[in-house]
């Protein structure tokens, strides 16, 4: 199977490996995939004052196009507002990594991270505001 | 790897590349990339091509035209082929049966006894970590009205023979069951299993692919029945095999490919003279080096092997270690996904049981018939080593795969989990 050159370059210079702390407030973290079915992303974005995303980190346990999706996510959401990463489609980085049939899944994947990601520091949010109104 | 064995022809020109901070200067750099693929196929030894050429061209004849030079010529070339394929069994070359591959042997020796018998005996054996071709075979028998036990095997790859001998009953006619098992590598105990079939009156027929020119095979000391052979897994040419046949006590079957009657009408369409020979000069060399190359392979193996095992925490053997191929490793890397791995090793050709190498999607069947797990089978990579395999290469490899495994490793969030003691299990992970 060939694959793309931007999907190589992910991969090999794979964007924002790392993590966040995930118990500071303003950080949200999704963990999506599952070890038994090969492959799993934890995506981490970092959200500041101004409501913008300002630091995204991945780590993903996965093949080629699974590590590449969870690169380009990270990319992408950088400097995005949380509604604005929302509508990041999966076919929108499964066409930029020209990802083959079998592999949409790991797009798939990447954008439920992000969404996964959004939900826990919305959460996170909630609850903060929840203690702040007692 | 060099196939020709020869690297002073003046064209093989290396930079010189860092490989793990040490300079390597051209005389040591392998040839990129390294094959280590050796039980997906093998390359043809030059010595099978030369063997074989002369009968392309100049002695092209059919080898069973009976009535003029060139037929007796092809003919004579062909039983000799023939001769040097019994001879690396133990076998008398009367029994051997020339086909397009162990496909096709395999297909013929179960669907070929099965049908033959079919008016006495309907149960066939067989186990879960058998090639896709018997497991099929099987399957297609099973939709004729045979009945399949397929056994398990344990967690070393090995079958119980306990449970082989329960299995059997009056109405089994054949048992099938691999010499070596093409992922993991792994020697099932032969004579041991010949032993118990001759005891129950039960046909033997193993799936030789991996084990043959690999190890010593008798099919008189093991009692088998049946036996089929691969050209291109043993440095001969693709497109040729051949089924092992008893002939005392007689084996009988059914043809598969009907017309001219040849091979003793067990397989009929013209011989593919050039790939006979391709495949008896094959198995002529493999006898002949068997025991020194077995001996080499098994340096490099443990080579490759203890040096993961010293620089790498949480690599885990897949099947037996001493019931084994030298040629073999399997190995798992927990925590960093086997197809991710083989795209950052891309100058090394390897396989993977990992679900995203295969068509299906699934992991490894045999690994998960060891009961690995499902997220262990999904890191597993096959090193598979052979006849021009030197120790450049597998220096090289290992060098290569560590310094993967601890990028992937990196940036896993299995192995953060892991090293932060956190259990992987107690995660409530949504399967998708």
């Amino acid at each position: 199977m060939a694959y793309s050159q931007q999907l190589i370059d992910h991969y090999e210079n794979p964007r924002n490996v790392g993590s966040l702390e995930k118990t500071d407030g303003t950080v949200g973290t999704g963990l999506v995939g599952a070890p038994a079915c090969g492959d799993v992303m934890k995506l981490q974005i970092k959200v500041g004052v101004d409501g913008r995303i300002e630091d995204a980190k991945f780590k993903t346990f996965g093949c080629g196009s699974a590590i590449a999706s969870s690169s380009l996510a990270t990319e992408w959401v950088k400097g995005k507002t949380l509604d604005e990463a929302e509508q990041i489609k999966n076919t929108e980085i499964a066409q930029h990594l020209s990802l083959p049939p079998v592999k949409i899944h790991c797009s798939i994947l990447a954008e439920d991270a992000i969404k996964a990601a959004i939900k826990d520091y919305r959460d996170k949010q909630q609850v903060a505001d929840g203690k702040a109104a007692e | 790897m060099s196939v020709n064995g020869s690297s002073t022809n003046g064209q093989q020109v290396h930079e010189p590349v860092q490989v793990n901070g040490l300079r390597q200067d051209g005389q040591n750099q392998p040839q990129l990339p390294i094959y280590l693929d050796y039980q997906a196929t093998t390359p043809c030894d030059p010595r099978v091509v030369q063997a074989m050429l002369p009968y392309f061209t100049e002695k092209f004849g059919n080898p069973h035209s009976r009535n003029h030079h060139f037929g007796w010529e092809a003919e004579e070339a062909v039983e000799k082929a023939r001769r040097q394929v019994a001879s690396i069994i133990g076998a008398d070359e009367k029994e051997v049966i020339f086909t397009s591959g162990a496909t096709e042997s395999n297909n013929l020796a179960l669907k070929g006894v099965a049908h033959f018998q079919k008016d006495r005996k309907n149960h066939v054996i067989t186990t879960v970590t058998e090639h896709k071709c018997v497991l099929d075979s099987c399957r297609h028998l099973e939709m004729e009205g045979f009945k399949v036990t397929y056994l398990p095997v344990q967690q070393n790859g090995l079958i119980d023979l306990e449970q082989l001998k329960a299995a059997i009953t009056d109405k089994t006619v054949i048992v099938s069951i691999m010499a070596v098992n093409n992922e993991i590598g792994v020697i099932q105990p032969l004579a041991e299993i010949g032993k118990i079939c001759r005891e129950r009156g039960v046909y033997f027929h193993t799936d030789a692919a991996q084990a043959v020119g690999k190890i010593p095979l008798d099919v008189n000391a093991m009692n088998i029945d049946l036996m089929s052979i691969s050209g291109h897994k043993i440095y001969g040419p693709k497109g040729i095999g051949a089924l092992y046949v008893r002939r005392k006590p007689r084996v009988r079957l059914d043809a598969l490919i009907h017309g001219g009657g040849q091979e003793r009408g067990m397989r009929s369409g013209t011989l593919a003279t050039p790939l006979c020979v391709g495949l008896g000069e094959a198995c002529a060399i493999a006898e002949k080096e068997m025991a020194s190359e077995a001996e080499r392979l098994t340096y490099l193996r443990d080579r490759m092997y203890n040096q993961f095992k010293e620089r790498l925490p949480e690599v885990f053997l897949n099947g037996d270690l001493d019931q084994r191929i030298p040629g073999n490793l399997n190995l798992s890397f927990a925590y960093v996904e086997g197809e991710g791995l083989m795209m950052g090793i891309k100058d090394l050709a390897v396989s993977s049981g990992s679900a995203c190498t295969s068509a299906s999607l699934e992991p490894s069947y045999v690994l998960r018939a060891l009961g690995v797990e499902e997220e262990l089978a999904h890191t597993s990579l096959r090193l598979g080593i052979g006849r021009f395999t030197t120790e450049q290469d597998v220096d090289y490899a290992v060098e290569h795969i560590i310094e993967s495994v601890n990028k992937l490793r990196s940036m896993s969030p299995l192995w953060e989990m892991a090293q932060e003691g956190i259990d992987i299990k107690s995660i409530q992970w949504a399967e998708h």
